[in-house]
């Protein structure tokens, strides 16, 4: 489908970027890989500038919780190339308490509610975010609702209580 | 000649000139065929009230020409759709903002039970904050429902009493909500 | 330039902050905007939404994948249907499900009747806005003829969940192609007429042309998909570029504009929905041509069997038994789907690890994404034009709050 081949993107991030991107792999025929906080946002600037590669497109940013593992909370970009029609999926991992990462919306202005809403369900801190508060759930909430031991149903409610079967 | 169905009058006095009958019943007669709506549409069930409203299923014909979006001049609050936690207060602005008498017409499952979405973000039907007269099952209902739906409350509003505002039920049932 | 009195007069003048929403009538769905005004012009703008956030994310991880299809449905209520289809498709890319040739002409069918119910919505609700409530009540009669259709289809009218992994959980019947073929047959003339009422329509382009004008790298700067960015110029639609559904099967134009303001989202809009009517008819003619009957694919393992079945086949019950109880193995992997919705591109981020329910559903919604660009570009607007300018983004609160 693309004009050029996710070899050819792998190729050319490994020249620039040589062993700061781990992982990589094609499910589904669209290419992924990890990299860590320090360089994602030099690889997303690398991907955008390039005269060959230009990725001038931020489909989505968004999180995910694996708890028990050494870096819990994830950040995934996926990014797509209008010109050459290849989509690209970078995933960064971060730790648990306190997640940090630099914010994206230095490249793009559409990372900014995309990183908001990541930060309310996940609470990862997109360092030099331009106004980073809670954008969908209440103001006043404490918790970050998508992590994994955050129950689905509120779990103030007394309604469902059972004298005999308990919730 | 016309086939307009007049509204039947009231069982009443009737002599040579004259027409007696209770003030319940005419209040409550014409009450109930100019029910101004006050459309909460949120969601879903909201692109099937502008169905309702619309040319096929023209809710117009049961005297709800004028969809009243200030809430001051309306009788009948229509909320369809989901309501959030955060939407809560606003909702009850609105109602609290309605002059007596108001009635309120819970449209779908969402707005009845809270439907599908048992979550930590949405309130579990609007009854929890404040009274509802008339429910409407469906998710969303169809228009044909909601059309009921109020055909429902015209048959609340027609038989209710004048003074039903000033029983101590009705105040208990304010009081329940914290509504003065 | 302005006069020096009457620029030392706006020096003084106070800026009045007006609330506009949640509720407001003329926004047409659950949005507040907190706008700072100097008269009629605004000054700046912040939106704040959630309103309606329901968590589908959460709830899509405690569903399993065949649950997940009503939750679709209730993104984008416009056009539920691309939703579902592009929720299946999602799974059976996953799964490797190949579907046969007439389940994707089927759905073809079914998803361009979807994105004419979501356009006709838009463009008669902006006739709306800018004073023309007539070419509305036009649009709507339609709009009940396709609802008519999905009843005949799946017997829900706007929640559709048409479909099953794998394809319909129905043939379509002859009543329902009858219908499609009448409605095909009446549309046209109305939308021809709605036009005429419209596009040379001196108030309408007066209110329109040359509004809320969006160039071609802000938009993309903003993410934009869909119509409004094939508005401003770019050339982006998902069904061309990564074709699904054998959509590669289709001949169709993908109608762009030159200006990006809500003139042209409007004649993008218009000419889509011609293009629409183009592609039902060509699928129409290509699903006649498919043998006859076959409305899903051959996969026993995720395709529930018919309840006669499931009573008198000892394969059939096992089958049954497996798919609800969610003891069949899927890939742990992730993939992204996109389709093209009725606002842009809507991508289904799915990650699994093996189990019935997914590990992670992640929604790429446009109308959130289109959305974020409202307030920075009221900015200088008058207020009647910042109203006809969210109506002309089409935002959808569903899909917007998720």
């Amino acid at each position: 489908m693309g004009k050029i081949s996710n070899q050819t993107v792998l190729d050319k991030l490994n020249q620039q970027f040589g062993d700061k991107i781990s992982l990589a792999a094609e499910p589904y025929g669209l290419l992924t890989f990890e990299t860590t906080k320090e360089d994602i946002i030099p690889i997303l600037s690398f991907l955008k500038q390039d005269e060959e590669l230009k990725f001038n497109f931020l489909t989505d940013i968004t999180g995910i919780h694996y708890p028990e593992t050494a870096l819990p909370i994830g950040v995934i970009y996926h990014v797509h190339s209008f010109v050459n029609n290849v989509r690209v999926r970078i995933k960064v991992f971060l730790e648990e308490i306190n997640p940090v990462i630099p914010t994206a919306t230095v490249l793009w202005e559409g990372a900014n509610w995309m990183e908001r809403e990541t930060y309310d369900f996940f609470g990862i801190t997109f360092e030099g975010h331009p106004g980073l508060y809670r954008i969908l759930n209440v103001d006043d909430m404490t918790v970050f609702p998508m992590r994994k031991e955050y129950p689905l149903e509120d779990p103030n409610r007394v309604d469902k209580k059972d004298f005999f079967f308990g919730r | 000649m016309s086939d307009i169905k007049l509204a039947e009058a009231p069982p009443g006095i009737e002599g040579s000139g004259f027409f007696a009958t209770s003030f319940d019943k005419v209040i409550g007669l014409a009450r109930s065929h100019s029910l101004w709506p006050l459309p909460f549409a949120t969601s879903c069930c909201g692109i099937e009230f502008m169905a309702t409203m619309g040319s096929h299923y023209d809710l117009a014909r049961f005297g709800s020409e004028r969809p009243s979006f200030s809430p001051r001049q309306a009788d009948m609050l229509l909320v369809m759709g989901t309501i959030a936690k955060k939407m809560g207060p606003v909702l009850r602005q609105v109602y609290l903002q309605m002059a007596e008498p108001r009635w309120v017409i819970a449209v779908g499952a969402c707005a009845s039970s809270g439907g599908i979405f048992d979550t930590y973000s949405v309130l579990q039907g609007i009854d929890e904050i404040i009274p509802v007269d008339v429910y409407v099952p469906g998710c969303p209902p169809r228009p044909e429902a909601i059309l009921t739906g109020v055909l429902k409350l015209q048959d609340l509003v027609k038989n209710e009493s004048l003074r039903r505002r000033n029983e101590p039920e009705y105040k208990e049932l304010m009081n329940k909500y914290g509504i003065q | 330039m302005d006069h020096p009195i009457i620029a030392a007069r706006h020096e003084l003048t106070e800026t009045t902050t007006l609330n506009l929403g949640p509720t407001h009538p003329a926004t047409h769905g659950v949005f507040q905007n907190v706008l700072e005004m100097d008269g009629e012009r605004i000054v700046s703008g912040v939106s704040t939404l959630g309103y309606i956030h329901r968590a589908f994310e959460k709830i899509a991880e405690h569903r399993p994948f065949y649950q997940i299809t009503p939750l679709t449905d209730r993104l984008n209520y416009c056009s539920s249907p691309i939703n579902n289809m592009g929720w299946h498709m999602t799974v059976e890319k996953l799964l490797g499900i190949q579907t046969p040739k007439r389940v994707d002409y089927l759905r073809v069918i079914v998803m361009e009747l979807a994105r004419i119910s979501d356009h006709l919505i838009c463009n008669s609700i902006l006739g709306v806005d800018t004073g023309a409530y007539s070419g509305f009540l036009y649009l709507m009669e339609q709009r009940e003829h396709i609802y008519e259709i999905y009843e005949e289809v799946c017997g829900a009218r706007l929640t559709t969940n048409i479909g099953r992994i794998g394809g319909f959980e129905r043939d379509f019947n002859d009543t329902a192609f009858a219908k499609i073929k009448k409605f095909l047959k009446n549309f046209g003339p109305v939308l021809k007429e709605f036009e005429e009422l419209f596009n040379r329509n001196r108030i309408f382009i007066d209110r329109t042309a040359g509004v809320a004008a969006v160039d071609a790298e802000t938009a993309m700067n903003y993410s934009w998909t869909g119509p409004i960015l094939r508005a401003c110029g770019v050339d982006y639609d998902v069904r061309v570029n990564e074709p699904y559904s054998s959509y590669e099967d289709f001949d169709f134009d993908i109608p762009v504009g030159t200006n990006g303001d809500i003139y042209d989202r409007y004649l993008v809009r218009q000419e889509e929905m011609w293009q629409s009517i183009r592609i039902i008819e060509q699928a129409l003619e290509k699903v006649e041509k498919e043998p006859k009957g076959i409305f899903h694919a051959e996969v026993p393992e995720f395709y529930l069997p018919p309840k006669e079945e499931v009573y008198n086949n000892m394969e059939a019950l096992i089958y049954h038994f497996k798919i609800v109880m969610g003891e069949i193995d899927t890939p742990k992997t992730e993939v992204y789907h996109c389709v093209e919705g009725g606002n842009g591109e809507l991508g289904f981020y799915l990650v699994n690890d093996g189990g019935r329910s997914p590990y992670r559903l992640h929604f790429r919604r446009p109308s959130f994404i289109n959305y974020q660009m409202y307030a920075p570009m009221s900015a200088g607007m008058l207020l009647s034009d910042a109203i006809i300018n969210l109506s002309s983004l089409n935002v959808i609160a569903g899909e917007l709050d998720a």
